[in-house]
């Protein structure tokens, strides 16, 4: 057994996060830092008619108020990657300039030289607005509605059919076609770091530097460097400790650009830390989709075909990857079932509201959410069991790759297995006579099962915007410690001490020798970054690849140090060794006054590679070796998730019993952290499910702006979770690691949603939307309208 | 996030307060514990010009029991009134009701005084002052007055403490005989304020019928209010499960019933009903 | 106007001129360079900013850092006593009681306090007391656990 790769081992970046010495963008400090703060537009729709900012600008402590005439073209629009046939992609400047269209959108900003006088100095910049009427309905937008963009004549953004197979006559040769109206509603991510930048301009050196709270250090040093017109190699870009994403930080934004560029206007440092309004109002939302399902099956259970017709919400601007999260569900949309036809319709649209983009899962909690409610659906018109109607329609575990309707192969799988190892933790068949006896006595209690797939480690370069592959460099110090350079960057999920694992295991050195450097694009090469579920399947296969490649180096230096032929000589707990019966031919050889060496470790190999006084010939000096790792194909990660709740009848409020969940994330590097994602996942299902939404008004302002209104879940309000697993490996990297950072959220909300519909079947409910609120349930409860 | 710019006075006493109060009555707000004051100021809802913290006032923060009348200091903090061992026994609506106000560090600054003064419609201690019938005793350079908790709360945000008085007592006469009292309350699941909160204290008589009864609603009007129609139908009845249920039934006559994004007018008389019935039914159970 | 105040941090009696308005976390982290207590939401929800005043777990964002004159501070970077960690901070460690660590000092104040007060809570207790924090990253799971650990009930 390995000593460290499996095992529960404590985190390495642990010692300073729990003594408050870890560093977030706002715990850096430097000298003559000037601080900004944003006017943000009232309206959510509006012309700016003027801006005086004479007083604001005579205000004490004001260095400076920036708006969009002043920075006209010198900083570049925000970007969006996606590339899609007919894509609209509105000019999306850094400030406003004329035209506003969500509230929240940067119109001022102001430059201090502390943070109360920035702020205070916002209340002095008088706007004179010409409100315009709002579209904030997407089936409105869609409809015609407002424009949000009168050049564009419609609030269309994009227009796209995917799926493969007959549909139509899929479903005209079904038994039974079932259709329903889904909601996913738009959320709001909240990391609870909000965003910040402090940038630092050297104009000697012209030299940029970026401390950002972000997910893509690398992807964002080229993004500023387009945006700012500074060399990309004079633009460094940090992301320090980052409070999490989920996502949100997985983005480029016009704040990040705009301080870079006042730090350059002023040659000093420049700092602007987001306040939690702002995060809420003009940090991206997630989900925002409206769709239509129709789902054919025989009367046997077979899944025929499914159609899926969806509005997906835009906002008003297109972020970094806006446009794509809805191509992410119409790839999963064939859940872990067997389906001869699927077609998805979206029809993509601008509304005046903060851009949408990928929050934890991305379009792929829609897809499950989509096809988990439609199995239950089914299982419902059909009568039979849900449990029962999902195994009909797996694909053996002989099966894979099992190719999709969708396009894709998935890679490895047994969805049996992972259903039989929750049905027995819950013990379903008990559950289910409990519920009947409880239905009995007029109990309201469900039972939910959601078996999931999901679609991670993103992905091959072919199938993203900008590379999918990560990056790794691993070197061994002259003293023997071991550096890790990954391109991952990560933010909680614990790769400093995973990554090490897998270093201390495979170089045979201690755990606490191995350090783990991320986020800093002067000392890293570049990187892709973390997201989608990618840090270990993509991100540590680089690592695992470039520790393979430094063995073989090392090896060279070593059989060369023992007098021996590469092949002669293994490698075993950090020592090379000479083979055995090797090792009795070098005895004997004769000639060498002092006893020939049979060993040497690997901190000697180093320390020799860095000395280079004996060394092979075109052997290159030092003990380093960097992997780009391009994956051929996705991971699918997949589960079983089992709840039981029970709804007090009077109120319409929910009960959790019980949480079962059995994930499959291939290989397990590090179980303590697998749980942790897991655990984290859930219970942001458990916030969609049950809590949260942003609300907007007819005008288009946030009503759910600030935590007071806007309810994340809390630890009272959670039950607990009894988790197991089941290993598939993955055949895509030599690991066979698949990904789990989001598998949790994209696998519990159905499971939640179907068990309190269960509950409620007997009085004919067959679909609730999201959030599940006590109200909607006391109201079909009571049959009150 | 950051406040506007203020001047910051800190009296010693009370007496000093309620002069300084006097003297800048229209520009000056009071700061007890800051937990409703504090969010308002950061959010720039609130703007006063000049604070004046009775903080450092001695004797303004205490929990007493003398002469068939606890007296509590209006400093005292929720977790003071929720840990108290005294008031476990004499008067448990009390720590029940401030074990049920925010989160424990919200309990360890805010005050049951800053808490009536501020008259936030979905606080809790307005419910449980309402069903105890207490008296609040606002001091000002003019001396004490006597306010009954009926008359303190006014409307949305506004009490009867008058410009230049302080809120400096609240009393409540001892619970005595077979009394039995609970607090209920559907949480706001973000903020954690009141939905629908029912405070109910109920007195049985010999014959286990009931004697007297209080109850105090909030998070359901513009203020928190006595349900009199409750409290009257449970007078004399006996306490079982039918007439429990049809006095709950009238918790909100008469009373324009608050909606918003998490709860509807109509959900919020219904919920307001059901938790009347809960803390009423709770209230008697105890009353043994 | 600025206010002459004094504060004793972590055991160390700080003097300083300060805007009555200067909140008692901006103090912490931009006067006195204590970093490790957060700032997560603007609106005493989130618990990120939570500290110890006079033994005390209070939100350091609604508070002003005048309030504090006079006043006995504990911040995360001053809770681990003589290089010793608190139990509530190897809690954490052990059973992961955290990722993004944003939230995490001012868990670890809570529950602290919460063991203070209570030294042998149940798990429904543990959560009670963690009310007043946010963490978006674990779960709680875990965090119920660490506080179990510190309680020494694993």
């Amino acid at each position: 057994m390995a000593k460290y790769v499996g095992q529960r081992v404590k985190r390495t970046e642990d010692p300073r996060l729990i003594t408050g010495l870890g560093h977030y963008v706002d715990d850096i400090k430097l000298p003559d830092t000037l601080y900004v703060a944003f006017l943000r537009s009232m309206y959510a729709h509006a012309k700016i008619k003027s801006i005086d900012v004479s007083e604001a600008s005579h205000a004490p402590g004001v260095v400076a108020v920036y708006t969009g005439a002043d920075i006209g073209s010198k900083v570049g629009p925000v970007p969006c990657a996606g590339a899609l046939p007919g894509l609209k992609v509105p000019d999306y400047r850094v400030l406003a300039t004329d035209h506003v269209v969500f509230a929240g959108q940067p119109v001022a900003a102001v430059v201090a030289t502390d943070r109360y006088a920035a702020r205070d100095a916002i209340d002095l910049i008088m706007v004179d607005y010409e409100e315009l009427p709002a579209v904030v309905d997407v089936e409105q937008a869609a409809k015609g509605g407002p424009l949000v963009y009168e050049e564009y004549g419609d609030n269309i953004a994009y227009r796209l059919t995917s799926g493969e197979g007959d549909i139509e006559a899929a479903l005209k040769a079904s038994d039974k076609v079932i259709k329903q109206k889904i909601v996913h509603q738009r959320l709001i991510p909240i990391a609870m770091e909000p965003r910040g930048v402090l940038a630092r301009y050297y104009p000697g050196e012209q030299e940029l530097t970026i401390w950002s709270s972000t997910q893509i250090p690398h992807l964002l040093r080229t993004q500023l460097a387009i945006m700012l017109g500074v060399p990309e190699n004079k633009v460094r870009v940090i992301a320090p400790e980052v409070g999490g994403g989920f996502g949100s930080k997985l983005n480029v934004y016009a704040e990040e650009a705009l301080v870079g560029w006042i730090s350059m206007q002023h040659g000093k440092p420049a700092k602007w830390i987001e306040t939690r309004r702002e995060n809420m109002q003009a940090t991206i939302h997630g989900r925002g989709q409206i769709g239509y399902i129709e789902i054919g099956c025989k009367n046997d259970g077979t899944i025929t075909g499914l159609r899926y017709n969806v509005f997906a919400d835009m906002g008003a601007y297109l972020q970094l990857l806006t446009p794509a999260i809805p191509t992410l569900t119409g790839l999963m949309l064939s859940g872990c079932y067997k389906i001869a036809a699927i077609q998805m319709n979206v029809t993509a649209v601008f509304t005046n509201k903060m851009s949408t983009d990928a929050y934890r899962g991305a379009g792929r909690p829609e897809a499950t959410q989509v096809i988990e409610r439609a199995m239950d659906l089914v299982a419902a018109e059909l009568g039979k069991d849900v449990v029962e109607v999902r195994r009909k329609n797996f694909p053996a575990s002989t099966e894979f790759p099992f190719k999709t309707a969708t396009g894709l192969f998935y890679d490895s799988g047994n969805y049996e297995l992972a259903l039989d190892k929750a049905l027995g933790m819950a013990d379903y068949k008990s559950m289910r006579e409990a519920q009947k006896k409880a239905r009995d006595q007029g109990r309201l209690v469900g039972i939910g099962v959601s078996t999931y797939v999901e679609i991670c480690a993103i992905g091959p370069s072919q199938a993203t915007p900008a590379g999918g592959w990560e990056s790794a460099t691993v070197r061994i110090e002259p003293t023997g410690k071991v550096t890790i350079l990954t391109g991952a960057s990560p933010h909680g999920q614990g790769q400093e001490t995973s990554f090490a694992q897998l270093a201390a295991d495979e170089l045979g050195v201690d755990l606490n020798d191995v350090t783990v450097i991320h986020g800093d694009t002067s000392i890293v090469q570049y990187g892709i970054g973390t997201f989608g579920s990618r840090g270990t399947a993509v991100g540590g296969t680089a690592v695992f690849n470039a520790i393979q490649k430094l063995k073989e180096k090392a090896t060279q230096l070593a059989a060369h140090l023992l007098g021996v032929e590469a092949a002669a000589v293994s490698f075993k707990e950090g020592r090379f060794s000479v083979e055995a019966a090797m090792a009795a031919t070098v005895a004997n050889s004769g000639g060498s006054k002092s006893e020939p060496r049979t060993s040497i470790s690997i901190q000697e190999v180093a320390l020799a590679a860095h000395v280079a006084h004996k060394i092979p010939p075109g052997f290159e000096p030092g003990l380093s070796a960097t992997n780009f790792f391009e994956p051929s194909n996705f991971t699918f990660p997949f589960g079983t998730h089992i709840v039981q709740v029970e709804i007090d009848k009077e109120t319409g409020e929910i009960q959790f019993q019980r949480y079962v969940a059995v994930d499959d994330c291939g290989k397990v590097l590090n179980p303590m952290l697998v749980d942790g994602q897991v655990h984290g996942g859930i219970v942001q299902s458990i916030g969609q499910a049950l809590y949260e939404e942003a609300v907007y008004d007819e005008q288009g302002q946030l009503l759910t702006g600030t935590l007071m209104d806007y309810a994340l879940p809390k630890a009272t309000m959670i039950p607990w979770l009894e988790l197991d697993r089941t290993e598939t490996p993955s055949p895509v990297n030599p690991m066979g690691v698949k990904g789990i950072g989001e598998a949790g959220t994209i696998g519990a909300t159905p499971a939640i949603v179907n068990a309190v519909v269960d509950a409620l079947s007997p009085l004919g409910v067959r679909h609730l939307d999201m959030p599940m609120k006590p109200e909607n349930i006391w109201r079909i409860i009571n049959k009150v309208n | 996030m950051i406040p506007a710019q203020f001047d910051y006075l800190a009296p010693k006493t009370l007496d000093e307060a309620i002069a300084l109060l006097a003297q800048h009555a229209d520009d000056a707000k009071i700061l007890a514990g800051g937990h409703s004051l504090i969010p308002a100021m950061k959010l720039r809802l609130a703007m006063p010009q000049i604070l004046i913290d009775i903080g450092r006032i001695q004797n303004l923060s205490y929990i007493n029991e003398d002469g068939g009348q606890i007296r509590i200091g209006a400093m005292t903090t929720h977790y003071q009134l929720e840990s108290s061992t005294t008031l476990k026994q004499i008067c448990p609506l009390l720590p029940e009701t401030a074990a049920q106000i925010g989160d424990v560090q919200v309990r360890n600054k805010g005050t049951i005084g800053g808490s009536l003064a501020h008259s936030d419609p979905a606080a809790d201690w307005p419910a449980a002052i309402i069903a105890l019938r207490a008296e609040l005793v606002a001091t000002s350079t003019k001396g004490d007055r006597v306010i009954k908790c009926d008359d303190f709360f006014v409307d949305l945000l506004t009490t009867a403490l008058e410009p230049g008085e302080i809120l400096r007592e609240i009393r409540i006469a001892l619970p005595s005989g077979r009394t039995g009292q609970a607090y209920m309350k559907v949480a706001q699941p973000a903020s954690g304020f009141a939905v629908a909160g029912v405070a109910v204290t109920i007195t049985r008589d010999q014959q286990g019928r009931c004697q007297s009864a209080g109850v105090g609603v909030t998070g359901v009007a513009s203020k928190a209010y006595r349900a009199v129609g409750v409290e009257n139908a449970l007078i004399g009845g006996p306490l079982d499960a039918q007439s429990i249920s049809k006095a709950a039934s009238t918790v909100t006559d008469g009373i324009a019933i608050n909606g918003d994004l998490y709860a509807s007018e109509q959900y919020r008389h219904h919920l307001a009903q059901v938790y009347a019935r809960r803390a009423i039914e709770a209230a008697a159970q105890r009353a043994q | 106007m600025k206010k002459a105040v004094s504060i004793t941090v972590n055991g160390t009696t700080h003097h300083s001129e300060i805007e009555p308005r200067l909140l008692l976390v901006h103090y912490l982290r931009d006067v006195l360079g204590l970093t490790g207590t957060h700032v997560g939401c603007e609106t005493s929800i989130c618990g990120a900013c939570t500290v110890m005043i006079d033994g005390q777990s209070t939100k350091s964002c609604t508070m002003f850092a005048i309030q504090a004159d006079g006043s006995s501070v504990t911040t995360i970077e001053g809770l681990a006593a003589n290089g010793a960690l608190h139990p509530v901070q190897e809690g954490f460690w052990e059973r992961h009681g955290l990722q993004c660590g944003y939230c995490t000092p001012g868990m670890i104040m809570s529950g602290a306090q919460l063991l203070e007060r209570n030294p042998n809570p149940s798990v429904e207790e543990i959560r009670h007391g963690l009310e007043g924090n946010l963490c978006r990253c674990t779960g709680y799971q875990h965090i119920v656990e660490a506080v179990q650990h510190a309680a020494g009930k694993s």
